[in-house]
């Protein structure tokens, strides 16, 4: 295991580690930002993400067939962010409109059985579109690689890398410092509460879904970049392994998903050292095992206590 | 403006929790420049009554109108903006934002960011303590100055009709004082206050009139000076001991 003492090595994992984790992080933020103010598990975020990775995936394929990728490859790749985007914005205020709303004030197993619905009805939705074939991601810009002496970066990955870090401090300041964002928070903290305030309890929770499904459909491009290949149950791998960041950094704690996205990229990252690669998904749920063992609550998330 | 007409018309409400029939047919009005308080004991519906005002609980019959428009139908968040604040019972501050924090979302309604600084000024000098924590995290307060950020919370909203739900809850006899002195301020700056108690000795200091409630009825409505010689009253709710 000579390679472990090699730097080189160390630095590549933690490039790898820093990137995936930071992909995870982005979809971890939608499942912990809904669970902060509903309480509830969306399941079906994962097919958010995946519809997000199409959104870019139809936007990119039309500006490369209209050449237009040629003359603005930069252009085309922001536009294709913010097809995404807004293809999973609106998606998630449908899912949370239709799916969850009427199912508010039900019994917790309801909106549950329901986010698993809505999950298995976009995964066929989208297999009837595709015909259940794989797609490719066209590729408007050759990866290359930057090389600093004793390790190098491709330009992939250090777009991922600084993209998820731009978002997540974008979204950090949302909460912090706008209006809105101190209202996501009080109506976090008590609904009853905020909506004496004169807060639109209800617009607030489709907000909070809005910006969760625009975080996991840039997650959704990013993928589509660095793996190239796409198809309808995309979702499920990378949806699971969010939701156990999001618990891992603490459910409902926006910096918890942060942390834990990277945390689980990095164990990833490195455990491939130690064990075949196949067992990658071995690490993830192993540690979520080991997490909700010894501490229940996650890295940064606190104590629950009940409600009065 | 007209004084003496009512700002608050409850007419004959009726909520059930469940199947229980909580309120009975209350009516009451509240009229501008007023400080009205409603008595009663434990669990006789006062909070409920509050509650229905602001539109956290719904009506099963009768009807609230306030300045003319019917409200009972309407949502908390659009009854905030009609002009009625409520300082609800247990306080129910945002314990993990900041003073300032809690304070901005009392104002989440108003957009005249000028106006909300000087507001904001102006309830710092009603309650000088929140001024000294207001970059605190709400939840490290003592229980006195949430009360103090709760009602100053709802005074940011500019509300014409406070409701307070027993603001002496909790409290040191030093701080009831202090509070129901601001109360009485807030009142004489304009703001009519229809204030839930249930320390009756307190609330009939600064009160013009007021309704005893008693297990989901109005059990007596007058001007504070008659209540107070009411044998009734002053055996139930003032312990026999006033003057």
């Amino acid at each position: 295991m000579s390679y472990l003492l090699n730097p080189q090595v160390i630095i590549d994992q933690i490039i790898n580690g820093l990137t995936i984790g930071g992909i995870y992080a982005l979809i971890a933020l939608g499942y912990t930002l809904v669970y902060g103010i509903l309480f509830m598990i969306n399941f079906a975020h994962g097919e958010i993400f995946m519809f997000g990775s199409f959104g870019g995936f139809a936007a990119l394929t039309y500006f490369v067939n209209s050449g237009f990728s040629d003359t603005h490859p930069g252009l085309s790749i922001v536009a294709a962010f913010l097809a995404a985007m807004v293809v999973s914005a609106i998606l998630g205020a449908l899912l949370e409109r239709i799916a969850y709303r009427p199912l508010r004030n039900a019994p917790r197993l309801a909106p549950l059985i329901s986010a698993i619905g809505a999950s298995i009805f976009l995964q066929n939705v989208m297999m009837l579109i595709i015909k259940a074939r794989m797609q490719v991601y066209p590729d408007i810009i050759q990866e290359e690689f930057l090389e600093f002496g004793w390790f190098s970066i491709s330009y992939f990955q250090l777009f991922i890398i600084s993209g998820s870090v731009l978002l997540m401090v974008g979204l950090y300041l949302f909460i912090q410092k706008t209006k809105t964002g101190k209202a996501m928070r009080a109506v976090a903290e008590d609904r009853d509460a905020a909506s004496l305030m004169g807060i639109d309890v209800n617009r607030i929770i489709l907000i909070t879904f809005v910006i969760g499904s625009a975080l996991a459909a840039a997650a959704g491009v990013m993928v589509g970049i660095y793996y190239t290949q796409i198809d309808h149950m995309m979702g499920f791998i990378p949806g699971i392994k969010a939701f156990t960041a999001a618990v891992l950094g603490g459910i409902g704690n926006v910096p918890g998903a942060m942390l834990g996205g990277y945390f689980l990229g990095l164990a990833e990252a490195f455990g491939v050292l130690f064990m075949p690669a196949e067992y990658k998904d071995v690490i993830a749920f192993g540690l979520l095992v080991l997490v909700l063992i010894f501490r229940p609550s996650g890295i940064l998330g606190e104590v629950v206590s009940e409600r009065a | 403006m007209n004084k003496g007409q009512g700002l608050l018309t409850v007419r004959d409400i009726h909520i059930y929790y469940g199947n229980i029939h909580a309120i009975k047919g209350i009516s009451l009005v509240v009229r501008k420049g007023e400080i009205v308080t409603l008595i009663g004991s434990n669990g006789a519906g006062k909070t409920t009554v509050l509650n229905a005002v602001s539109g956290v609980l719904k009506t099963r019959q009768g009807s609230i109108d306030f300045e003319g428009t019917r409200i009972n139908r309407l949502s908390p968040h659009s009854i905030v903006r009609m002009g009625i604040s409520q300082v609800p019972e247990g306080r129910k501050i945002f314990s993990r934002l900041t003073v300032t924090e809690n304070l901005e979302m009392g104002a989440f309604i108003r957009n005249d960011i000028k106006e909300i600084v000087k507001d904001m000024e102006g309830v710092f000098e009603l309650f000088p303590r929140l001024r000294e924590r207001r970059g605190q995290i709400a939840g490290t307060l003592s229980g006195g100055e949430q009360q103090m950020l709760a009602t100053a919370r709802a005074l940011m909203a500019r509300p014409q009709l406070l409701l307070l739900d027993e603001p002496s809850m909790g409290l040191a006899p030093l701080l009831v004082e202090t509070i129901f002195d601001t109360i009485q301020r807030i009142s004489e700056e304009g703001t009519t206050i229809l204030l839930v108690e249930q320390n009756a000795l307190m609330a009939f200091v600064i009160a013009t009139r007021g309704y005893v409630i008693q297990t989901g009825r109005i059990a007596l409505e007058d001007k504070i000076e008659n209540l107070s010689k009411n044998e009734m009253v002053r055996d139930l709710y003032l312990g026999g001991d006033l003057d």
